[in-house]
């Protein structure tokens, strides 16, 4: 007996010496440490260490749990205002940026007050990587003064706009936990300036990608690497100042969060950064409880791949059962195989922890507790689930998605309760609807950026009140949308017209939304210069209204080329009335000038000087049926000449003076209910309506991305073709060149001409 | 007792089934998709979001492109109401986006006391977003008039 005991004992043990020798060598010979899914599709909270449970287990006391969590709050806050202040890129100017910490396994435990909770949100997969893989690894190592820069969001992050410097925080010898620093930099040596180039076709188009290396030892940058990087970015300055400024700031954290542990011990960090955790993990499950179970959906539709018209779904089930909360994203759009509109699942994630944030529950703490408990699913090779080799410059696009994805659906989980976190709120505009630039600038330095407009997106109608014009971005409460005096000092940008609220341009309801204002710009002194915008939403518009609330408008980009303003201005300084966009179009006061009106995703274009672009950021959703909008409210929007009559009319259905606004309320509620009488004598009953309206397949005539009633059904066109696949097994779709389309275009007609010539 | 679903449905637990909040029509069954008992409209999109620029010279004007996007209105059969406007494209299926399990609700709801009126939540999105603003707006950005001391 002892004898087979102890033969079996011998085979395990030398099964176990197999494994490790094999795991050895696979480690030791791995030829690519790339992006590692076992990092990355992991969204959840590491399993307590060993001195975490053992310091949980003894028990925490919460009156000093709290106190060292205000103080970590502050010293993250102290870092925060140090990059906002300091650093250089325009997004760090108006809080583009974060600071944050994390366990010693990398888990994200708390991030600065005002921080971007998406950057922090994927600073621990790289956190993660080095401890998985450099840890150990004798070239490179881990140690006290050591920092770490990383950008490519295939190993986390949102874009490979965002640089991120992460430093351990070791004490007395131990790694106790992990400090970071994150800004959305801007220029990365893209193939387009700025750092997010619609125009990249594979990820070899992106510029710069950094996997996470160590770039600082000592405390001290590396200046070779810090050189190879200028060498690498079309603002070299930029590069530098900002990587010093990250590393100082986290040096400043490093010293408060090391006078913590001075003070209270390492037990007492250890245990409040695991307990924070734990705590957020613990409410969030106690939120999902309270609400009912069951599914609600929502379905959005992105047009543009930003290089052509494309139909793109993105259907999101979520579901409920006791504290289970199930995210379904299957059915949605395929990934494109040469469009940078996609995403990976890792980013994703991020973005839809930072949506729930900030649309949700903004009373959460901002750690990866909050997500950490809800599960997600997708299909791989979706549109959200890219891998591998695919572009994902342009990443926004899904991203903002996901930010606004929770709005609709957990409103309709959320209104019933008893009580509420927050107001229930219609979604947010959720396109990137800024300029983009790059060129040479008035002072003759190469520089490539995005402006702040970005951050002044519309904010969706509310239950209660009227949605918040220009509130701020999708991806953060905080960030502002910039001074143009600064822009103007830095660049060659003027602006002609800003911060105009974009009249008529609403999401309509009985609380209407917050709207966005016009961005009239051109380029002034410089050799050369050029824009870009990536947005969606020319054709389908794109943030939702809530319980019978319209959505925004469809939005478009539009150009007066072939003048130069300047000189018009010059021999007459009353050329342009004023600049409005809708005047301007709709009147052409500029001689000679090339009006005209165009998708809203546009490659990086050269601007000579003087010429003209102008977009809009967007307003947000609406919230309820509009003929119940109170009259006094449509006249409020009347007097403040952010609507016409035309609308109050057709839309609200007020009567009253034009002229004195005084409403007739008589006769306003006469055709209100002569206009619900007219809805029901015109509205069909669901299920007849259904027979008639709903189609095997999605419109022939419209480039279409996803499942249409079957979600294991992938529609898609590619190469010219439309296909189906199984989402199972998603490939991607390869997209033509339209400009090779719009040559075979022209070519077909003038070979049509010569034929009727001949 | 009834449970407020939307801005204009609710749940009554006791008869199972959706009704109207303003005028109490019965739309049907709870454990079936609410929209069988409304009635739909397909809505161009540019009579709500009418051209703003002079369709004469430009094709995109403000307005969606009805041949990528149409408004489902969903209207109350009884008083009118405009429940849910749904954008899709032209011959999508429409989402059946409530799908509520009614014994858990019913559980759910045993030891809670009926909502009549629903409640305000705060606004902590928007709070946040003012109290940043006004730190910002404290920022110097080292824009300090000449001959100030730093």
């Amino acid at each position: 007996m002892s004898d087979i005991v102890s033969n079996g004992q011998a085979a395990e043990t030398q099964a176990i010496e197999g494994r490790a020798l094999r795991d050895k060598f696979l480690a030791d010979n791995t030829l690519f440490l790339g992006p590692d899914p076992e990092i990355m599709r992991n969204h959840s909270l590491a399993p307590r260490t060993a001195a975490e449970d053992a310091i949980l287990k003894a028990g925490m006391d919460p009156h000093r749990t709290h106190h060292i969590r205000g103080l970590i709050n502050s010293a993250l806050s102290e870092a925060f205002t140090m990059v906002n202040q300091m650093g250089a890129a325009p997004g760090a100017k108006w809080g583009d940026l974060v600071t944050g910490i994390y366990t010693n396994s990398g888990d994200l435990a708390m991030i600065a007050p005002h921080g971007i909770i998406a950057f922090a949100a994927c600073c621990f997969y790289p956190i993660k990587f080095i401890i998985k893989y450099w840890v150990n690894d004798p070239t490179v190592g881990v140690k006290d003064g050591d920092g770490f820069i990383h950008n490519d969001a295939r190993y986390g992050g949102v874009h490979n706009t965002d640089q991120s410097m992460m430093v351990p925080l070791f004490y007395k010898g131990e790694l106790i936990c992990w400090l970071s620093s994150t800004i959305h930099e801007g220029e990365n040596g893209a193939c387009e300036p700025g750092g997010m180039p619609a125009a990249a076709e594979s990820k070899y188009d992106e510029g710069i990608k950094m996997s996470p290396f160590k770039v600082v030892e000592n405390f001290q940058l590396k200046r070779d690497l810090v050189t190879f990087l200028q060498n690498s970015v079309r603002d070299p300055k930029l590069q530098l100042e900002d990587m010093k400024v990250k590393l100082h700031a986290v040096m400043r954290l490093r010293d408060r969060i090391v006078a913590i542990l001075d003070q209270y011990g390492k037990d007492a960090l250890i245990g409040t950064l695991r307990s924070h955790l734990e705590d957020v993990e613990t409410e969030m499950r106690r939120r999902i409880r309270e609400l009912p179970d069951g599914t609600t959906r929502v379905l959005q539709f992105m047009d543009s791949s930003l290089r052509e018209s494309a139909m793109q779904k993105v259907s999101c089930a979520i579901t409920v059962k006791g504290d289970r909360m199930v995210v379904d994203f299957r059915g949605s759009a395929p990934q494109f195989l040469n469009r940078s509109v996609n995403t990976n699942i890792a980013s994703f994630k991020a973005a839809l922890c930072t949506g729930l944030l900030q649309n949700v529950w903004p009373d959460l703490p901002h750690t990866m507790g909050v997500l950490s408990p809800i599960e997600i699913v997708s299909d791989r090779n979706s549109i959200m689930d890219a891998e591998g080799e695919m572009p994902q410059a342009m990443s926004l696009m899904p991203l903002f998605k996901a930010c606004v994805v929770w709005t609709i659906p957990m409103s309709k989980f959320n209104y019933s309760l008893p009580h509420r976190y927050s107001a229930i709120i219609a979604s947010q505009y959720d396109q990137a609807a800024t300029f983009i630039y790059g060129g040479l600038t008035q002072h003759g330095e190469v520089t490539g950026n995005f402006c702040a407009d970005i951050n002044g997106n519309g904010q969706g109608a509310r239950s209660h009140a009227d949605g918040e014009h220009s509130v701020s971005p999708v991806f953060g409460f905080m960030a502002d949308s910039g001074e143009h005096e600064i822009n103007e000092e830095d660049t060659p940008i003027i602006r002609l017209g800003a911060q105009r609220l974009a009249k008529d341009r609403i999401g309509w309801g009985k609380y209407r939304a917050g709207m966005g204002y016009e961005q009239i710009a051109t380029a002034r002194g410089t050799a050369m210069w050029g824009f870009m915008t990536g947005c969606e939403g020319s054709k389908f518009p794109s943030a939702q209204g809530l319980f019978g609330g319209y959505s925004c408008p469809s939005y478009q980009l539009m150009k007066i080329k072939g003048i130069n303003i300047f000189k018009v201005l010059e021999e007459n300084p009353n050329a342009v009335e004023v600049f409005d966009i809708v005047e301007l179009m709709n009147k052409q006061p500029i001689a000679g000038g090339q009006y005209s009106s165009n998708d809203m995703g546009m490659t990086f274009e050269v601007c000579n000087e003087g010429e003209i672009y102008m977009i809009c950021q967007g307003s947000g959703g609406g919230y309820g049926d509009v003929l119940e909008r109170d009259p006094a409210l449509v006249m409020k929007d009347l007097a403040e000449d952010l609507m016409s009559h035309e609308n109050a009319h057709d839309i609200y259905k007020v009567v009253y003076d034009e002229a004195s606004l005084t409403v007739n309320e008589a006769a306003t509620k006469k055709l209100r209910d002569q206009t619900r009488r007219e809805r029901i004598a015109r509205g069909k009953p669901f299920d007849q309506f259904c027979k008639e309206w709903v189609t095997k397949e999605p419109p022939a005539n419209v480039p279409y991305f996803g499942s249409w009633n079957d979600p294991k059904t992938i529609y898609a066109t590619s190469m010219g073709q439309r296909i189906t696949m199984p989402a199972d097994q998603l490939q991607g779709a390869f997209m033509l060149n339209p400009k090779d389309l719009r040559i075979a275009e022209l070519e077909a007609e003038l070979a049509q001409i010569k034929a009727k010539h001949a | 007792m009834k449970v407020l679903v939307t801005e204009y449905l609710r749940i009554n637990l006791d008869s199972e089934q959706w009704e109207c909040r303003r005028c109490g029509h019965v739309h049907g069954s709870a454990r079936d998709n609410y929209k069988r008992g409304l009635l739909v409209y397909d809505r161009d999109p540019r009579e709500i979001h009418k051209p703003l620029l002079d369709t004469k010279k430009y094709a995109r004007t403000y307005s969606p492109d009805p041949t990528w996007c149409r408004i489902l209105e969903y209207y109350c059969p009884q008083c009118g109401t405009l429940v849910e406007a749904e954008y899709l494209p032209p011959g999508h299926p429409p989402l059946h986006d409530i799908e509520f399990d009614i014994d858990a609700l019913k559980l759910q709801w045993k030891d809670r006391t009926e909502v009549k009126e629903p409640v305000v939540g705060p606004d902590l999105a928007l709070e946040k977003a003012r109290n940043n603003r006004a730190l910002h707006a404290e920022h110097q950005h080292g824009h300090r008039p000449q001959g100030d001391k730093p």
